[in-house]
């Protein structure tokens, strides 16, 4: 940064939105009656204060990531997938029927472990391929698509846990029995209980996303098409193929965080299994304006806040969606000062290095409620 | 005709009210050319606030009923506006994307609703009373129906004559239709392009927070958590394509969603019964239908399905029922307009 006015603005624009988001959520604390520093005393030790809990922040990390990591991927070619949740859990259907019908001995436990999280992958792609192809092929809005086909996948799971897949003894909409053992994902350990080959999975993910969205032919169709469908086209790409590859990939990685909900944070399947992380990984990314590079981090500090989040019910009796509050928040205020900041305080010419981030740069190519060819 | 199937039809207007509010508020608001997509977390926390407030006058004690309902509509409506606004300063002042920024505040609206509501979970509060209008109620078939609600439901006609006539017999209408379809060409005739967008994304947020407290303070009275309305707003947001937005077709539209609810809720508790013979299925399933409902409806308006089924008719036949099934959305919604 050569000019000092500008980085001033940098980092006051950096810190802005932060700092209003936690005065707000403070006051909102006070309003209810409660210090906002048992607050935040309250959140710091339920996720960071031993190893156990740590491994409780990896475990809403774990997911996060990977479906935030997907959603970059379909922000890239311009599409609103809020059908992420459904592909979610549609995931940990596919995964909870191979939990409960693949049984495989102890032995061949890490194989087990292999296929289920291949076929909640395939679970993910399947749902996010009918958005795909509604969008697509059928005109019908990815927004819309997706928020009915997160419905619907619900409505799927409640169907088979209060029926087909009903526990034999007290069956209730609960949830399903605890799977076979080997069909669950090992901790690592009591004192840090969570998976490492699912955290390898997801370093390996976001390596592989990065290369392919940087470093290929096809993360420059993805860029291409995200900015303009039309020219894209004149240009000889293949823009439903590309699209819906985008859904894909995304489907994919979504399915596996599913597979991780129910293979190893609750051992069983339960109504709501994806617990509202898809919809939070989106927030992720439109916080970070679709860049790929800080969603691992980003995700770690969201994660970290969810888990904190559990102990205020306890220690503060207060709703742990303050949680949610902070977090869109956070979201809303980046999104808000980064116009601010461009509306206001125009950049100088002499510093180009850093782009102004614009999260809606990607996202004005089209617009949900109009269609293509009008 | 028979007085029980009457009655279903009275209770399914008035389950619906909520919806057709919400949708005609929403309708104008993209008329003008702006998308509030946070309709489903506006309804809860304009729901829950509304609540809160009737409530709290009514421990007061010293406002009568009416004037408790009073204070309660026009805190959900505060809300409601205060959200759109937001959502319209940041896109017509901030340049941000409508999207972006509707879906942030549909989620934080929604949170806002659990954490203030946790202290307003299932208590009982003031309720909006049924009211009968005298001489209409007795008009066979139509009086059980339409005039034996309540005073929102009664709104909710007006309302949807007003805007229609509004927005297809005034200058006023001509001008809000000019802003949402062509922007440039409306300020070049003198429309205050922006302040226009102001305002009616302002109305349209007011009509959405009226909607939330149709919810908590008469269709589904109270607050609990997970909230009662929870997916309306998007089935709204739906309605709206749906009905091509138009104000007839919009509350057609929302009428069809809530009496297909209603008889997915008669079968769950009756059972389904063809010809005397009982049909059994898992009814869970049946919470499914709304969901593929507006699924197909949008399949149906929005090209794609309707234009390959349309080749196959004759070509007379094609054009009528194009117009009649599609729908077209204004020109310029979600876009940005810079004033030159």
């Amino acid at each position: 940064m050569k000019n000092p006015r500008n980085l001033a603005i940098q980092i006051g624009f950096l810190i802005l939105p932060i700092a209003i988001s936690l005065a707000l959520a403070a006051a909102l604390v006070i309003a209810v009656g409660r210090d906002p520093l048992e607050v935040v005393d309250a959140l710091w030790k339920g996720a960071f204060k031993d190893t156990r809990k740590i491994g409780g922040v990896f475990n809403f990390w774990i997911p996060l990531t990977l479906v935030s990591i997907g959603l970059v991927v379909t922000f890239r070619a311009g599409l609103w997938n809020i059908g992420v949740e459904g592909q979610m859990m549609m995931g940990a259907l596919f995964a909870s029927w191979g939990a409960q019908y693949l049984l495989l001995p102890e032995s061949l436990s890490s194989l087990l472990n292999v296929i289920l999280i291949s076929l909640a992958a395939l679970g993910g792609m399947f749902w996010a391929f009918v958005v795909g192809l509604l969008k697509i092929r059928l005109g019908v809005n990815e927004i819309f698509g997706g928020v009915a086909l997160n419905a619907l996948v619900n409505v799927i799971s409640i169907y088979l846990i209060s029926g087909p897949w009903q526990p034999r003894i007290g069956g209730s909409a609960q949830g399903t029995e605890p799977f076979p053992s080997p069909a669950l994902l090992p901790e690592f350990s009591s004192r840090f209980p969570t998976n490492l080959f699912m955290i390898a999975l997801v370093i390996a993910a976001f390596l592989i996303v990065m290369v392919m969205l940087n470093a290929t032919r096809w993360g420059l169709n993805l860029k291409a098409v995200g900015a303009n469908m039309r020219s894209a086209l004149l240009l000889g790409v293949a823009t439903e193929r590309t699209s819906m590859s985008a859904f894909l990939v995304c489907g994919a990685l979504a399915g596996i965080g599913g597979s991780y909900r129910v293979l190893f944070t609750f051992d069983n399947l339960r109504p709501l299994a994806s617990g509202g992380i898809g919809f939070l990984g989106l927030l992720v990314v439109l916080l970070l304006s679709i860049r790929l590079l800080w969603v691992p981090l980003i995700a770690f500090a969201f994660a970290a806040i969810l888990t904190g989040s559990t102990r205020l019910q306890i220690a503060l009796k207060l709703d742990s969606s303050l949680a949610g509050v902070l977090q869109g928040m956070l979201v809303l205020f980046v999104i808000l000062f980064h116009g601010v900041q461009e509306v206001f305080f125009p950049r100088t010419l002499d510093d180009e290095d850093t782009p102004t981030p614009d999260p809606s740069r990607h996202l004005n190519g089209e617009h949900p409620i109009k269609r293509e060819g009008q | 005709m028979n007085e029980e199937f009457l009655n279903t039809l009275g209770s399914i207007i008035g389950t619906a009210t909520p919806l057709v509010i919400a949708s005609l508020g929403e309708t104008i608001t993209e008329r003008a050319g702006v998308v509030n997509l946070s309709l489903d977390g506006s309804l809860a926390l304009a729901a829950v606030t509304g609540f809160a407030a009737a409530w709290t006058a009514q421990q007061a004690g010293v406002l009568d009923l009416p004037a408790q309902i009073g204070v309660g509509i026009a805190a959900a409506m505060l809300v409601g506006a205060l959200i759109a606004l937001l959502v319209g300063f940041s896109s017509i002042k901030l340049r941000r994307d409508q999207v972006a920024v509707g879906f942030v505040l549909t989620l934080l609206a929604a949170e806002l609703a659990r954490f203030l509501g946790a202290d307003y979970t299932r208590i009982p509060g003031p309720q909006i009373t049924r009211f009968a209008i005298p001489v209409l109620q007795d008009v066979p078939v139509l009086g059980i129906v339409l005039f034996q609600q309540n005073v929102l439901v009664y709104f909710s006609y007006v309302l949807m004559f007003m805007i229609w006539f509004w927005l297809f017999r005034t200058k006023g209408g001509l001008a809000l239709r000019a802003i949402g379809e062509r922007p440039e060409a409306a300020y070049a005739r003198g429309a205050p392009v922006q302040r226009l967008r102001y305002w009616y994304t302002f109305l349209g947020g007011a009509l959405v927070g009226l909607a939330g407290a149709a919810y908590s303070l008469n269709v589904k009275p109270g607050w609990s958590s997970p909230p009662a309305m929870q997916g309306d707003g998007w089935i709204a947001l739906a309605i709206v394509i749906f009905g091509g937005w138009h104000p007839f077709r919009v509350v057609l539209g929302a009428y069809l969603f809530a009496a297909l609810r209603a008889v997915s809720g008669y079968i769950q508790t009756n059972g389904l019964f063809i010809f005397g013979q009982e049909i059994s299925f898992p009814f869970v399933l049946l919470n499914a239908l709304p969901w593929l409902l507006m699924i197909v409806t949008l399949l149906i308006v929005s090209g794609g399905l309707t234009e390959r089924l349309l080749q196959y008719m004759p070509r007379a036949v094609q054009r009528r029922l194009r117009a009649f099934l599609r729908s077209d959305p204004p020109r310029a919604l979600g876009a940005r307009f810079e004033a030159e």
